[in-house]
């Protein structure tokens, strides 16, 4: 009986989503309350323990609003307007304040993209990197900084016992964004997010810190999620894919069935923005046009003036979510099943 | 540690001497002393008597020699009117003036960080333009009008306290107010920006997300960098409200170091003036020196350069 009971348990934490988001919406409203901004608008996904997910999209997309929203640590000025996200089952949108902090840091911690800035400079490394398990596991001072050295030392820092008792200015950028990893990890968060986490670093570095991470995904069964402009990256470390354009999921989906078959003609752009070895000779694919503005957005598809495959029915009416295929969400016009047709059409002309 | 010391020690001493030569060479424009401590209609001989006994008939390079000769063994001079050495005269009203400093000091960070830190975190709330209304009444009346305000309604309409003087605990009560209110308003002000800056860092978002309460985040990631521009301020303007509190003190015929000031410069007494501002000025670039060492310790990067 208790045997049974486990395994169900087992299986339903299997097939159960660690975080599903459900149309979730937040939006920036000025202090007049006359321009509204909807930077996360209408978001669907869904994250299993030790899955990636990758979040892509151009500056302003709403990536890093999203992000915040997930964490609960909205500015003032912007808030949750509907949807619900769910982590391991519990909504986290109703939980108040008080609530959340027992969550924060603890069940879903977040990686901040510039490590030069986050850490705290008038404070040790070892008080930082304690700090959330003095907090958390009620861990004390002495406990918290034995810990710490732990931590660090799991993030490869050498030397850890004198890194502790040193400053964040006496630290390189890529030993402090290990250090804001340590911070992630230490409480064995179920979801950690990072946000472009590499963008600061040089290259060895940055393949370093990604290996890192995937090393303490597979040791800890963490959902992980991955918020970059970086395709590359989404390629070498992402099971899933969302892609962002003003504030909407345009495409969603496995990161190899989205790669080969991109249903969004902005997601096929951006993969064919991407620099090539291969072909040395031919000039780099760059998007035309501007992103819209946020606060003004076109009745119809946000991408439609910029969109090579678009036809009139884009410019007046926004598309709904499709599915193409299992398991892969477009929303596009080209991707409604009265268009089956003409897809493949559409997507053969980009290339 | 040791060679950022010594690169301020050597900038303080700059600093002191180009003071000193400004000083002495501005108050030679206000006009002639002989003509003041002369009787009105008095005789060209007794005039040229009274400037060569006090050497002003030298020429201003002889005179700034002997001063600056005199100033490097200890000695600021006598004053013209009182006879008695600029010394003696300063230390006996600097007590008056560090109390009435200290107490003004105290009041102003009491009532300037917790108004400007509750600004901030209520930003473009209530408290923050009742804080606004607060630092604008500061920083907008002058220092006479509020001691002058305050003893109508004070001392003559409600007769609870003196109006003038010193001697008691309420003889200083006015002109500590009328002295700290307006760097209330500029300690406000400044915690208010300073702390809106370190809420909106990347390292206050980190402790946000940590999971950590808002009071530890306030309490502890952003208080202690907020703090640092106001300790400045405030270290520097103490030397202000000690030496050059001078339209409180005489608004309150406050026994100061201001009210020093004022009469030297009223009687054209230029050692008591060349005094007082180089002693004020000593204790400025002391004070700047020492906020320089006492960041050093607090802050780490400073601290650890080589």
């Amino acid at each position: 009986m208790l045997n049974s009971t486990r395994n169900f348990v087992s299986s339903d934490m299997e097939t159960a989503p660690l975080l599903e988001v459900r149309n979730l919406s937040t939006y920036y409203v000025s202090a007049s309350g006359t321009r509204i901004v909807r930077a996360v608008d209408d978001v669907s996904f869904s994250l299993r323990a030790g899955e990636t997910l990758g979040i892509v999209g151009e500056s302003g997309s709403g990536k890093s609003t999203l992000a915040l929203t997930l964490m609960r640590v909205l500015p003032p000025a912007a808030q949750i307007v509907s949807g619900a996200m769910r982590l391991e089952g519990e909504d986290l949108v109703g939980k108040s304040e008080n609530e959340m902090q027992h969550i924060r840091g603890k069940r879903i911690a977040m990686i901040l993209q510039d490590p030069m800035a986050s850490l705290n400079p008038l404070f040790s490394i070892g008080d930082q990197v304690g700090e959330t398990l003095r907090q958390h596991e009620g861990a004390s001072r002495r406990s918290a900084w034995q810990q710490a050295i732990g931590l660090l030392k799991s993030v490869r820092i050498p030397a850890a016992e004198t890194r502790v008792t040193q400053y964040p200015h006496e630290m390189s950028g890529g030993m402090r964004q290990r250090i804001v990893g340590a911070i992630g990890i230490s409480c064995e968060p179920r979801v950690l997010i990072a946000d472009e986490p590499t963008t600061s670093l040089d290259l060895t570095i940055q393949a370093q810190y990604l290996n890192l991470l995937d090393e303490l995904r597979k040791e800890h069964g963490i959902g992980l999620i991955f918020i970059t402009h970086n395709l590359g990256i989404v390629a070498k470390m992402c099971d899933q894919l969302v892609v962002m354009y003003a504030g909407r999921v345009v495409e969603s989906g496995p990161v190899r069935q989205v790669f080969n078959a991109p249903a969004h003609p902005y997601t096929a752009a951006l993969l064919s923005s991407i620099p090539r070895m291969s072909n040395r000779r031919k000039r780099l694919i760059a998007i035309d046009g501007q992103p819209p503005d946020m606060s003004n957005l076109p009745p119809g598809c946000a991408f439609a003036s910029r969109c090579p495959a678009v036809f009139e029915r884009c410019r007046n009416e926004a598309p709904p979510v499709f599915t193409p295929a299992p398991g892969h969400t477009a929303r596009c016009w080209r991707s409604a099943p009265e268009m089956a047709g003409s897809v493949a059409m559409s997507v053969g002309a980009l290339s | 540690m040791r060679h950022y010391i010594a690169k301020r020690v050597g900038y303080s001493v700059l600093s002191l001497l180009l003071l000193s030569l400004t000083i002495f060479l501005f108050i030679r424009l206000t006009g002639d002393p002989a003509s003041l401590l002369t009787e009105p209609g008095a005789s060209a001989a007794d005039v040229a008597a009274i400037q060569h006994k006090f050497g002003l008939d030298r020429p201003v390079w002889v005179q700034y020699g002997l001063f600056m000769f005199n100033l490097l063994r200890g000695d600021l001079g006598d004053s013209f009117y009182y006879q008695t050495p600029v010394l003696e005269l300063y230390q006996s009203r600097l007590p008056h003036s560090l109390l009435l400093g200290v107490v003004a000091m105290g009041f102003s960070l009491v009532l300037g960080i917790p108004t400007g830190i509750l600004a901030a975190i209520r930003v473009g709330r209530f408290w923050d333009s009742a804080g606004k209304l607060f630092a604008l009444l500061g920083l907008s009346l002058p220092s006479f009008l509020v001691g002058l305000l305050l003893i109508l309604f004070f001392s003559v309409y409600l007769e609870w306290l003196p109006s003038s003087g010193s001697g008691t605990f309420w003889h200083l009560l006015m002109p500590a107010f009328a002295l700290g209110w307006y760097f209330a308003a500029a300690h406000m002000r400044l915690t208010r920006s300073s702390m809106l800056e370190v809420l909106g860092s990347e390292y206050v978002k980190l402790a946000r997300l940590k999971g950590l309460p808002e009071a530890l985040v306030i309490g502890k990631h952003a208080f202690k960098n907020a703090l640092i521009p106001v300790l400045t301020l405030a270290g520097i303007n103490l030397i202000q409200m000690i030496n050059v509190a001078v339209v409180v003190e005489t608004v309150f015929a406050w026994p100061g170091i201001g009210r020093l000031l004022y009469e030297g410069v009223t009687f054209r007494d230029f050692p008591v003036v060349q005094g007082v501002v180089i002693l004020g000025g000593s204790m400025i670039v002391v004070v700047n020196l020492l906020i320089d060492i006492v960041y050093a310790l607090v802050d780490p990067r400073i601290r650890l350069e080589q």
